[in-house]
């Protein structure tokens, strides 16, 4: 058991392996409070799948995750949840059935148990949460729509707020400008140096320009490891990224 | 009155009082007392329906297994009225008087321990919810916790059908074996065989139903409903805005095997015995038909369904028993082809918007000049959540996961 830290989030010797191939290798990555921390490698470096274990969707074979100096790797999804992680997939997944409101609301960090959401009302704290969500990824206006009908970025601003509603302090977002508009990406790099004030922010991005827009600290990951860290200038020097990632 | 008016638009209770005067005005008035009793007798299996459109056709899990419950509850009350039935006057040529003519047959001489606590008409009310729920609950949450869904779920609850049924026919002497309990006559002393009896005994049934079902529809608008279609659609989205999906998964099946318990016990009432041709496997698909024909997202349709399938049924089979089984495969393909939403689907696809046009032109002709200033009668327009769910009708039983609901294609 590892010693406990100031991180937001302190992951150590974390290693998982399917069928005997080490998607991650002993792993090690600190995030500080208020840090907004773009991971960055080529495909198949195992990006996506080591926000999978920090949410709980893979299990680790080793290692250690700690948020808050709490201990993740046997701890259930909905907890680590509910214990301020909150993760955006590749692909938005929204609810396209309901409207843009009623997502936000289905989001709200209240009646999350059977009874809870039984006796859930949608009160005037509600409201005016939704509300805020809805101004700041710029949906305000389309609150009453349908969500299946947005475009790709909205969708993705959409899943975004949905884990706003919850006032995560560590986001894990997974490619969030993809699909986007030129535009789009504009509000998009905004919107994310606004909402990692008071939290933990970590992005998955292959847009360079994009992550040198946004990312304080920037880690190269290359089959399970860590290859590079630091700013985005000096991690862009190092031969060893020019040679597997970026010279490619 | 306006205050009403806005309730009945907000649960959508139009529906559910059109069904309410069906079956509390039109179909007493029209049916003679073997004809209505006989609607008694399929209305308890809507109690089923309505739960599997819960289970379901919101929750997007299927089970083959509910005539478990319908059987547990039938059962706890015909044990029951089967005591009463048996008081030792009555019984007094049997080796043992006093205890049912079944045990007597099957030698036993005196009555089982799980039979003593039935003779309180108290005790079995609560365990003709209890029992059901709690076996619902033993399973589901065995399945659900680990993620067991889909196919995989349907056919355990065949098998907890299968198990059910040749435990109580193996336990004769307990159970009434294949004949079942039969010879049920009286509650507390009340004659349930008279005509009166059966007038109330329906009306009894048709308050639960229609309680039943605007308990469902309240579960349906609030927020554990919105969960519900979401976490049908969208599991891991749900899962990761921190939901035990499994906790209302649970839930969800629970509610339908109470409610599934309470139809099995209006049944015994209403029809005066319980055998294990309602627990099976057959009788449970028969049930999942219902709710599919009536339309598996519309708790009032489930009730239709039930009661045009049944009513289908008895015609046949009085005309060519042979046929009827065909015909109910046919039925049933023909439903997963041509209309997997069901009757209510078709409702909603063709006669609403029907409807609405011919309002507008009506509207239009007699009064041009306040329709122009104002917009036109929204009734086109429903919440988003009410077209959710146009799943064809098999991918419900594959992976609950890979399903995707295609939006406003109604």
């Amino acid at each position: 058991m590892s010693s406990n830290t100031d991180f937001a989030l302190a992951i150590e010797d974390l290693t998982v392996s399917f069928d005997g191939f080490k998607a991650i290798d002993a792993l090690n990555l600190y995030i500080d409070r208020n840090e907004l921390r773009a991971i960055i490698g080529p495909n198949g470096a195992g990006k996506t799948t080591l926000l999978d274990l920090i949410c709980g969707r893979t299990k680790a074979s080793a290692g250690s995750i700690k948020f808050k100096n709490t201990e993740l790797t046997r701890m259930a999804e909905f907890k680590r949840v509910r214990l301020g992680i909150g993760r955006k997939f590749q692909t938005p997944s929204i609810y396209e059935n309901l409207s843009v409101f009623q997502n936000l609301e289905v989001s709200f960090p209240k009646g999350r148990t059977v009874m809870g959401a039984l006796a859930f009302k949608c009160n005037d704290e509600v409201k005016a949460r939704v509300q805020v969500v809805a101004e700041d990824i710029f949906l305000a206006d389309r609150l009453d729509l349908e969500a299946g009908l947005l475009s790709h970025g909205q969708k993705q601003w959409l899943e975004i707020g949905m884990l706003l509603m919850q006032s995560p302090e560590l986001l894990l977002l997974d490619e969030p400008i993809a699909g986007m508009s030129a535009r789009e990406r504009d509000l998009t790099a905004e919107l994310l140096q606004r909402i990692c004030k008071n939290r933990a922010v970590i992005v998955i991005e292959h847009d360079m320009d994009f992550v040198k827009r946004i990312a304080h600290k920037v880690t190269v990951m290359h089959q399970g490891k860590i290859l590079a860290e630091g700013p985005m200038a000096q991690v862009q020097a190092d031969p060893k990224v020019i040679d597997v990632y970026l010279g490619h | 009155m306006i205050a009403l008016q806005a309730l009945i638009k907000r649960y959508q209770l139009a529906s559910v009082l059109v069904l309410t005067l069906l079956l509390a005005v039109v179909l007493p008035l029209a049916l003679d007392i073997f004809r209505l009793n006989l609607v008694g007798k399929y209305l308890t299996y809507a109690f089923v329906a309505v739960g599997l459109v819960m289970v379901w056709g919101y929750g997007g899990v299927l089970s083959l297994g509910q005539g478990v419950f319908f059987g547990l509850g039938g059962y706890a009350m015909a044990m029951f009225l089967k005591l009463e039935a048996s008081d030792p006057i009555t019984t007094k040529i049997q080796s043992t008087p006093g205890i049912p003519d079944f045990m007597d047959w099957n030698q036993l001489t005196a009555l089982p321990a799980l039979w003593v606590p039935f003779k309180s008409l108290s005790f079995t009310l609560f365990a003709v919810i209890a029992v059901p729920t709690l076996l619902a609950w033993i399973v589901s949450f065995a399945m659900f916790k680990r993620r067991v869904g889909g196919v995989y779920f349907a056919i355990i609850t065949q098998a907890v059908a299968l198990i059910l049924t040749v435990l109580i026919i193996g336990q004769q002497g307990y159970t009434g074996g294949v004949n079942g309990m039969t010879d049920l006559k009286t509650v507390l002393g009340w004659d349930t065989r008279t005509d009166s009896a059966k007038y109330i005994l329906y009306y009894l049934c048709v308050a639960l139903l229609i309680a039943s079902i605007l308990l469902c529809r309240w579960i349906q608008t609030g927020k554990a409903g919105t969960l519900l279609l979401a976490m049908r659609d969208k599991e891991d989205r749900v899962r990761f805005s921190g939901y035990d999906v499994a906790d209302f998964r649970i839930f969800t099946f629970c509610l339908a095997a109470a409610l599934s318990g309470i139809g099995g016990a209006l049944f015994s009432l209403q029809v005066g015995f319980m055998s294990p041709s309602f627990v099976g496997i057959v009788p449970s698909i028969e049930m999942v038909i219902f709710a599919a024909v009536g339309g598996r997202m519309s708790l009032v349709g489930a009730v239709y369904g039930t009661l045009l399938v049944n009513a289908g049924k008895t015609f046949f089979s009085e005309s060519f028993p042979d046929l009827w089984l065909f015909l109910m495969a046919g039925l049933f393909i023909g439903v997963t082809m041509a209309f997997p939403m069901g009757l209510a689907g078709l409702w909603e696809s063709h006669v609403v918007p029907w409807w609405a046009k011919r309002r507008r032109r009506d509207n239009k002709a007699s009064q041009p000049i306040e329709n122009a200033a104002s917009p036109a009668p929204d009734t086109e327009t429903k919440p988003a959540r009410t077209v959710a769910g146009d799943l064809p009708l098999l991918t419900s039983l594959g992976d609950v996961s890979a399903q995707r609901a295609v939006p406003g294609s109604i």
